[in-house]
């Protein structure tokens, strides 16, 4: 059987699957419970400075868009950091961590943007044990209006600043939660890496407002009539993820710096997902949220079984496989040309492929041929674009084609070269190179 | 319909072998792919699911489908296998609307359960066809024990007992192994010699022989067995067949319908298997209805089952009982045999009298019914041979056990239909074939249980 343990910025946990800095992680009780359940670690739900807590609201913290079938999609939370006591989360950690040894415990911080906030908090910390400590930069609501979480993770020049701080004020293992809040994920991203920071995290969840009550016209959740934007989560961020930490594992400038995948990971599959695209291990949250600690038995089977079908015998062997095939648009092989086909067996005739490609793209499926239902794709005017596979409502019915060197694309008229072939060269291009720039 | 399905008496070959070909077709086409994706989607992963209490085996059905929707369906096999090593043969004959489906929240919700015996039908399809094995011998232990009786129970405690590194003999009476899952469970329940492939699946871990022809009572005894082995399992099921209480019942064409499914699922060749125009059946349970509906496959005309209760009352589900009316068999309640009518020693009917419920009790009601029958099928219940019983306490003519499985006899463990306490489904047999073993695993290795 495959061997799942994972070795993150020097913590050592007996799988990748750790749960990220949030309600299932804020209380012994619950991080218990997670453990027993199978979890490899976990980020400990964030702390502030010590001092009276903070106060959360105390109606609706959370709202959701479900698919059909009501299965939740995506989730948003106006939930601040711990608004328990300083002190008995620290008492907490220690005892999880003297009585959970082999699992990753690393704390959440969030303390204001002042050195000797950071250097108060740090010691204590260390005391307890825990395996390391990760920057909450990255929380998008009420704490960034008292200039923290995504306050500073907004801010490249910050992030690098209190990262030096913690480095230079602890010995534990440093992880920079970064905000998807931005423009460019690779600024904060090399911030933190100038810092010193021993790895990034990310993505925090997203601003967002989920729905908005037509009746009161107050967004969703609703505090006594009013709402405020809060934190986006769950299965509908996660391609917003993905490509942010491709974004990372892919920049010179950060290469080599460890990644932990975070945002919308549900099944061992989004997790080899996040894995190949460079990260290290995952965090998981909403999927904890909606289901329970239990999943995590689905994702080390998963994972096992897949890595056990595939040869590999650890996770190193495939984390960061897929970052070499990232690529800018303008490196794409522009003489890969393929057609839609389909299969008139498996074809249920609903008409679907018809109606989006010749409403919105090519007008290049027909719907009738010899006065009979039916729908096939005409080569000529076929671009290939996909949309007609993603609306068909049969997997596999539709698929992509790629035309053979040699023979003829029946739109443009022109035989299919053999040589890859990109934008950096096209003749339209006006600042076209003579050879191909890779 | 050609002209032998109206010959009367009994008498073989009334369909053509193309219909029978379909009429004994798999009762449910496996799920595709799809099918089995968007099953599995609909599944809730319920906090201590109401399914995994209401299955006897207690599989972890959230977790195995939430498996097969990731795709991960060898993985979910595993999850099935862990807990039931027949979970191939379960998931095609559990009686699944009483079980596990009826306790669904989206039975509550919707009136839909989620498939869950399918989906289970779909993983540990795969599992097998690949080969894919799950369990291995722990350290050989040196300990030696006897099953008696190859059927469900037996199978399941062998296999239990050989991942624990004990090694494990098998003796069964009859010369195929697998119990009522080879001789019992409906044909098209159970096709394409299902029973001996899953046979083969499950003893590959190694560790087990099997003995055929060899049988308790006659070819050894429980203390040979115990002079011999360590522990010694009892598994035999229910050989014995209650008797009819019905004038004329050793009449030509009347016989134990167990009987008439075992040469049903044994024969090669179903036309060669007789079956009479006009078909009675007595009983109200599962092998009442298997008998009908494959009565009716054969190409008999008319088959009535005759029940002396009522409707609610019968041990068959509803879902048998519709399949039973589906399938062009009639249902009759309040009926209970009084009389075989014979003309020259054959069947040509039979009497029976009408039933009530007074004060609790069942009464006669003096009226009779007079049904034209050429052939009449007895399916009334079996019983423990009880002279396998050999010492063991009896309680109710089945022997008497603890919740581990254990008899009354010190070194003797005893589970399935011949025990005491079950409901003579195959998922019962599995799980207390399982415990005993688990049972015997811990007393042989100096656990206190
Ligand atoms: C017609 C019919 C249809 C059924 N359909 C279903 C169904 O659809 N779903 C369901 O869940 N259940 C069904 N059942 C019930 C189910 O088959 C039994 O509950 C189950 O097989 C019991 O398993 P077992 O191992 O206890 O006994 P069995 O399966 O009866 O196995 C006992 C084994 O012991 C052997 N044996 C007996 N006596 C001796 C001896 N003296 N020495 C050595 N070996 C001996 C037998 O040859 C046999 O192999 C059906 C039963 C019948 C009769
Ligand atoms: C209710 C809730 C509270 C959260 N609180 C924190 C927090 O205190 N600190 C933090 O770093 N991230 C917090 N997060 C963000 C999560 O750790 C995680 O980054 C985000 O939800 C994306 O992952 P997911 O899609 O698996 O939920 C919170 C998320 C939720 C839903
Ligand atoms: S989950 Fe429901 S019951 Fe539990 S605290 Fe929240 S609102 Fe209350």
């Amino acid at each position: 059987m495959a061997d799942l343990t994972n070795n993150f910025v020097g913590i050592k946990s007996p799988n990748p699957f750790w749960l990220a800095s949030a309600p299932p992680t804020d209380k012994a009780y619950n991080v218990t419970r997670a453990f027993k359940a199978g979890w490899g670690g976990v980020m400990w739900k964030t702390l502030g400075e010590d001092g009276p807590p903070v106060v959360n609201v105390n109606g609706p913290r959370y709202g959701a868009i479900w698919g059909g079938d009501r299965r939740l999609l995506g989730m948003n939370n106006i939930e601040l950091i711990t608004d328990r006591e300083l002190q008995v989360n620290l008492r907490e950690i220690k005892q999880i961590k003297k009585d959970w040894p082999d699992r990753a415990v690393v704390v959440s911080l969030m303390v204001p943007c002042e050195e000797d906030a950071w250097k108060a908090i740090l010691p204590v910390v260390e005391e307890t044990g825990a395996d390391g400590i990760e920057l909450n930069f990255g929380c998008p609501h009420g704490m960034s209006e008292r200039g923290m979480g995504s306050a500073v993770g907004q801010v490249p020049e910050y992030i690098e600043m209190v990262t030096r701080w913690c480095k230079a004020n602890t010995s534990m293992p440093v992880i920079v939660k970064l905000t998807p809040n931005i423009t460019d994920i690779r600024y904060p991203a090399r911030a933190a890496h100038k810092g010193g920071a021993d790895a990034v995290s990310l993505i925090n969840t997203i601003n967002s407002i989920v729905s908005v009550d037509l009746e009161s016209f107050s967004p969703n959740p609703s505090i006594d009539g009013k709402g405020s934007h809060g934190g986006y989560c769950g299965p509908a961020v996660k391609p917003i993820a993905l490509n942010m930490v491709a974004e990372i594992a892919r920049d010179p400038e950060t290469a080599g710096l460890p990644i932990s995948g975070i945002g919308g990971i549900t099944t061992w599959r989004d997790a080899a997902e996040f894995m190949a695209l460079g990260s290290g291990n995952v965090q998981v949250c909403t999927a904890v949220m909606t289901y329970g600690f239990k999943i995590v038995e689905e994702m080390i089977s998963g994972l096992s079984n897949w890595m056990d079908e595939e040869g590999y015998t650890s996770i190193d062997q495939f984390v960061g496989k897929a970052v070499p095939k990232v690529s800018d648009w303008q490196y794409l092989n522009l003489n890969h040309i393929t057609k839609a086909k389909i299969n008139q067996d498996l074809c249920i005739k609903c008409g679907r492929c018809h109606i989006a490609c010749e409403d919105t793209s090519h007008q290049a499926i027909m719907a009738q041929k010899d006065g009979k239902r039916h729908f096939e794709v005409m080569n000529d005017e076929c671009v290939g674009c996909n949309l007609c596979v993603l609306v068909c409502p049969i997997e596999d019915c539709i698929v992509m084609e790629a035309l053979e060197p040699g023979v003829i694309d029946e739109r443009t008229g022109k035989v299919v070269e053999k040589d890859y072939a990109n934008w950096t060269t096209h003749p339209n291009n006006p600042a076209a190179a003579k050879e191909p720039a890779e | 319909m050609g002209e032998n399905i109206l010959k009367e008496g009994i008498s073989s070959g009334r369909l053509p072998p193309s219909q029978l070909e379909k009429n004994f077709a798999d009762l449910h086409p496996p799920l595709d792919r799809h099918e089995a994706l968007v099953e599995a989607e609909r599944c809730y992963f319920c906090h201590d699911a109401p399914c995994q209490e209401a299955c006897p085996t207690e599989i972890d059905i959230p977790l195995f489908i939430r498996e097969i929707s990731t795709g991960n369906v060898l993985g979910a096999a595993k999850t099935i296998f862990n807990q039931n090593i027949l979970g191939g043969m379960c998931a095609r004959v559990c009686p699944t609307e009483t079980l596990c489906e009826e306790v669904c929240v989206r039975e509550e919700a919707e009136g839909k359960p989620v498939k869950i015996g399918h989906l289970q039908r779909y993983a540990t399809d795969m599992a097998m066809e690949r080969n894919a094995q799950f369990f291995t011998r722990a350290t050989d232990t040196g300990k030696r024990i006897a099953v008696v009786g190859a059927g469900p129970a037996g199978i399941a405690c062998a296999h239990r007992l050989s991942t624990h590194g004990h090694d494990v003999t098998i003796f069964d009476a009859r010369d195929k192994a697998g119990g009522l899952n080879e001789y019992g469970i409906a044909s098209y329940k159970t096709v394409d010699g299902f029973a001996q492939a899953e046979l083969e699946y499950v003893t590959a871990i190694g560790g087990i022989k099997i003995e055929l022809g060899q049988a308790l009572g006659r070819d050894f005894s429980l203390d040979d067995l115990k002079k011999k082995y360590d522990a010694v399992f009892v598994g035999v099921g229910m050989g014995g067949v209650n008797a009819l209480r019905a004038e004329g019942e050793d009449a030509q064409g009347v016989a134990d319908a167990v009987d008439f499914i075992a040469d049903l699922r044994q024969t090669d060749d179903l036309s060669k298997i007789e079956i009479g125009r006009r078909i009675i059946v007595i009983g109200g349970g599962m092998t009442a209805i298997d008998a009908a509906v494959q009565a009716k496959l054969l190409g008999a005309e008319e088959v009535t089952i005759c029940y002396r209760r009522g409707h609610e009352e019968m041990n068959a589900s509803e879902f048998e009982q519709n399949l039973a009316t589906t399938k062009g068999v009639v249902v009759r309640h309040w009926l209970q045999p009084k009389k075989v009518l014979t003309a020259e020693g054959k069947v040509t009917g039979l009497e029976l009298e009408y039933t009530e419920m007074v004060d609790g009790r069942l009464k006669g009601m003096g009226h009779t019914a007079t049904l034209p029958a050429d052939q009449i099928f007895k399916a009334i219940g079996q019983k423990l041979d009880t002279h396998h019983a050999q010492g063991l306490e009896l309680v109710g003519g089945r022997i008497e056990v603890d919740e581990n499985g254990k008899t009354s006899r010190q070194g003797i463990w005893a589970g399935g239909d011949c025990v005491a306490g079950g409901d003579d489904l195959t998922v019962t047999a599995v799980a207390q074939g399982r415990d005993a073993a688990e049972s015997i695993h811990g007393a042989l290795m100096g656990e206190t249980r």
